[in-house]
């Protein structure tokens, strides 16, 4: 394979933002008929190498050669001409209108005035027919499940004739099945002697699905593997240039009273469909229930209905007894909710004001830290610096500014700001999502102390690892309904997966 | 070649203040163009717009006074617009005090003179917060867009007052819309002789405290701030948002009832339809002008009314008509707000 001529060639690449090389000098390589890893922590330079790629970015040094020829990309469009396609983690796709409507927005249309949807949707159903990728072209994008609008940004990307295929993260929202339905299309688009490009930080899959990875970190390359002649750990290592711990310090502990009671919960989602149906659940002292679960089955409705920002439309949430005022945070904080959101910047975060103001939000009314409306600046500063320390928060001090923030010392400063208080319940809902191996790592054991010290944790999350490793008990959502419930040394991931996909024990 | 527009790296603090001055000077060079166009001669005409607005003591008072209503309706679109309150209501709020001001004036006739002014004063503080606290309603309650509302009520306020100016508060006798003279108890004092420079100016001035020391010291200036910039974060946080917006509607429409007021009890003394050149349209400028802090926007007010003062005696001596004032004042936002999308983009060359 590796005889053949590269089809894209990057040479030296280097990318600085601001005063930050994301890329220095990389090289890279990609062949037909391949699939490429790029593996590598968040912030390793793996989406920014391929943005450069796409068009999207130019790069301060280096030279990109596509099938031989030199470019020089200034827009996405460019790379399309020349058959480079990206899908991002975030689709670009138009809700209200059709897979067939956001198929063909902006790819070539004969430069006429009227679109010829005829032969449009001929073209669509050759390509869906010759991937195996069956949707409705008719139906509205807004009705389609998250691994069903992946299809529609690959189609995309076939529609405009893409050779070269980026994926940035493409497994992130999807369940198993969908992974592997996933997986499928991409090994039949290089059977056709295209390339794909597979960004990811999962090793599972990037062992699975790939036949060379390359291992980025801190904007470089520190290794290139066959796939076939790696390993996990090998990769593991590399991926965070240290040796991680090999397994979390889990104490056996014994589950104390319930603390937070959720019974016969039903919520209806933003489209005012249902989101939770009947749904209960017992959280116990000392106790991690782990709720798994494809993202879109109710999970963020849940969270948002404990965080007290989303109003149910019947049933009740007690902790410790009293019940939890629906649809007031309040009443959530003072009941004594440790509250970890899964989109931090938009939910839990205010990005423009200083570290110090984010700490005290939850509590710059208590008569700690203010006397009748003036805040007690001093012993403001005394309170944060004592949890920059505590929560080892990587900042220039209390005043800097939340955005000036790495992704995972804004999760720290989240964590200190929810847990200072030693709450009875702590939520944390998508915990390490988009956090590299180190702050996962130190997320995962703040919450495992956490259950030490007394909490009853609710852990809402995508990752199955995730959930394994830290749960007491497993329960898994679908559909806004509980699927099944087990303890984690009874669970077994083919039972979980099955739940997942939404089928019941016999 | 090409030239894009990217991001760039997060300027010094100092930046923030060389910016406003920076703009402003490229304002004043740039109205050479206007004024030349307009055939005024150029060092003379620069020499009578300062010369009118500072260079005797008369003139400098004079600046003060214009200033104090612009002072107080900018501090009243920065407030509102810090919590992402998006007042552009300021000049219906200002008529709303004007009008309180003019019914309580004239009617408090067996009132003990001492409480009248007091009285005046926090009723049209009142008032401008009431009208201020409509939108501010209908944006929390029903979810109606404050810009719209806002801006809508100048207009029914200002049809209120023509009613009642043609109506009720009609001087007896007079054909024209204008009311009768408000009691002398009820009129600012002049606390400079031989001038106009009237309490009101200090009421402005004392307001700039005010609000830095809202903003900078208390909860609810830092509730205030949390809910301009995340309004979701600031709920989920605990923060009452609703109450913040509805409290920084009465602070905001209050300041710019204020400023009502003041044109009222010091400067005019009766009600007339042109009671307000648009002083709150213009708080509009001065806040952004002033970038929403309240030092800032006792800079671009006094900058404000340095333009317009200046701008009639440069007229007289020069001829350049009076307009040149609005010119210039546009000129200084549009270049503020240049400069201000220059503080976080830069313009990049890109090979083709």
């Amino acid at each position: 394979m590796t005889a053949q001529a590269p089809v894209v060639e990057m040479l030296s690449i280097t990318k600085r933002f601001l005063n930050v090389a994301a890329n220095k000098g990389i090289s890279f390589r990609l062949y037909p008929g391949e699939i490429c890893a790029l593996l590598g922590e968040n912030g390793a330079g793996k989406t920014t190498l391929m943005n450069i790629l796409f068009g999207y970015y130019s790069c301060d040094e280096g030279d990109i050669f596509i099938k031989g020829d030199k470019v020089d990309l200034t827009c996405p469009k460019d790379a399309i001409c020349r058959g480079v396609g990206m899908i991002h983690q975030h689709f670009a796709l138009v809700p209200s209108q059709s897979v067939l409507e956001n198929v063909i927005i902006g790819a070539d249309t004969g430069k006429r005035i009227f679109l010829d949807l005829k032969s449009a949707k001929e073209k669509l159903r050759q390509i869906q027919k010759r991937f195996r990728l069956q949707l409705d072209p008719d139906a509205k994008i807004w009705t389609l499940s998250v691994g069903e609008q992946q299809k529609v940004e690959i189609l995309k990307a076939l529609y405009r004739d893409v050779d070269i295929l980026i994926m940035d993260e493409p497994t992130a929202v999807l369940s198993p099945g969908e992974t592997e339905d996933l997986f499928k299309t991409l090994e039949s688009l290089v059977q056709e002697g295209r390339s794909v490009v597979f960004i990811s930080h999962k090793l599972h899959e990037v062992m699975s699905i790939s036949d060379r990875i390359i291992v980025l970190r801190a904007g470089e390359v520190v290794a290139e593997k066959k796939t076939k002649e790696t390993t996990l750990r090998e990769l593991a290592n590399l991926m965070v240039g240290r040796e991680l711990l090999e397994k979390l310090d889990k104490k056996t502990m014994q589950p104390g009273e319930p603390v937070l009671q959720i019974e016969n919960l039903h919520a209806l989602n933003d489209k005012r469909l249902p989101a939770l149906r009947a749904l209960g659940l017992v959280v116990r002292r000392n106790e991690v229930l782990g709720l798994a679960g494809v993202s879109g089955n109710g999970q963020r409705e849940l969270a948002e209905i404990l965080f007290g920002i989303r109003e149910a439309s019947k049933g009740t949430v007690r902790v410790k007894g009293d019940l939890l005022r629906l649809g007031s945070p309040v009443s959530a904080i003072r009941l004594g909710m440790g509250r970890i959101p899964e989109d931090r910047i938009e939910t839990g975060l205010l990005m423009d004001l200083t570290v110090e103001e984010n700490l005290i939000l939850e509590n710059h009314v208590s008569p700690e830290f203010q006397h009748r409306g003036l805040l007690n600046f001093e012993k403001i500063q005394r309170f944060c610096e004592e949890l920059i320390r505590a929560y080892d928060i990587k900042t220039a001090g209390p005043h800097a500014e939340a955005k000036s923030l790495s992704g995972g010392n804004l999760q720290k400063v989240m964590l200190a700001r929810e847990l200072a208080g030693k709450p009875a319940v702590l939520i944390a809902s998508q915990p390490t999502r988009g956090l590299d191996v180190g702050a996962t790592e130190y997320v995962h054991q703040r919450i495992l102390e956490e259950r030490e010290r007394g909490a009853a944790v609710l852990l809402i999350s995508e990752d199955l690892d995730e959930i394994f490793a830290l749960s007491d008990r497993i329960a898994v959502l679908f559909e806004g309904e509980v699927m099944g419930e087990t303890p984690v040394e009874e669970a077994s991931r083919e039972q979980i997966g099955l739940w997942m996909s939404g089928v019941r024990k016999e | 070649m090409r030239l894009r527009i990217v991001k760039r790296e997060p300027l010094p603090g100092w930046a923030r203040i060389v910016i406003p001055i920076a703009a402003v000077l490229a304002t004043l060079i740039l109205s050479a163009i206007p004024i030349l166009v307009a055939g005024g001669e150029l060092w003379k005409s620069y020499f009578y717009l300062f010369y009118g607005a500072l260079g005797t003591r008369f003139n400098l008072l004079e600046t003060f006074v214009k200033a104090s209503p612009l002072l107080l309706t900018g501090l009243a679109v920065a407030f509102a617009f810090r919590a992402k309150f998006w007042n552009i209501g300021a000049e219906g709020q200002l008529l709303a005090g004007a009008l309180t001001a003019t019914a309580l004036g004239i009617s408090l006739k067996g009132v003990p003179p001492f409480m009248v002014l007091p009285m005046v004063i926090v009723a049209g503080f009142l008032a401008g917060g009431l009208w201020a606290f409509i939108p501010a309603i209908l944006k929390t309650k029903l979810k109606v867009d404050d810009v719209v509302s806002s801006l809508l009520l100048n207009y029914v306020m200002i049809h209120i007052m023509g009613a009642l100016l043609f109506g009720p508060l009609q001087q007896k006798g007079s054909s024209w819309p204008r009311s009768s003279e408000i009691i002398a108890a009820a009129k600012y004092p002049i606390l400079m002789p031989r001038s106009r420079f009237h309490l009101g100016v200090l009421i402005a001035l004392f307001a700039v405290l005010v609000i830095w020391f809202i903003n900078n010291k208390t909860t609810f200036g830092y509730q205030n701030k949390a809910v301009g910039i995340n309004l979701r974060a600031a709920r989920f946080g605990g923060i009452h948002t609703n109450s913040v917006i509805l409290w920084t509607a009465l602070i905001s429409g209050g300041l710019a009832g204020l400023a009502g007021v003041g044109e009222l009890c010091a400067l005019q003394y009766r009600l007339i339809m042109d009671i307000s050149p648009g002083y709150g349209y213009s708080g509009i400028v001065i806040a952004m002008l002033g970038n929403l802090h309240p030092v800032g926007v006792l800079f671009s007010s006094l900058f404000f009314s340095i333009i317009i003062v200046g701008a009639q005696t440069m007229s007289r001596m020069t001829g350049v008509p009076v307009y040149i004032a609005e010119v210039i004042q546009g000129m200084a936002l549009m270049i503020m707000l240049i400069f201000l999308l220059f503080t976080e983009y830069r313009v990049k060359a890109v090979r083709k």
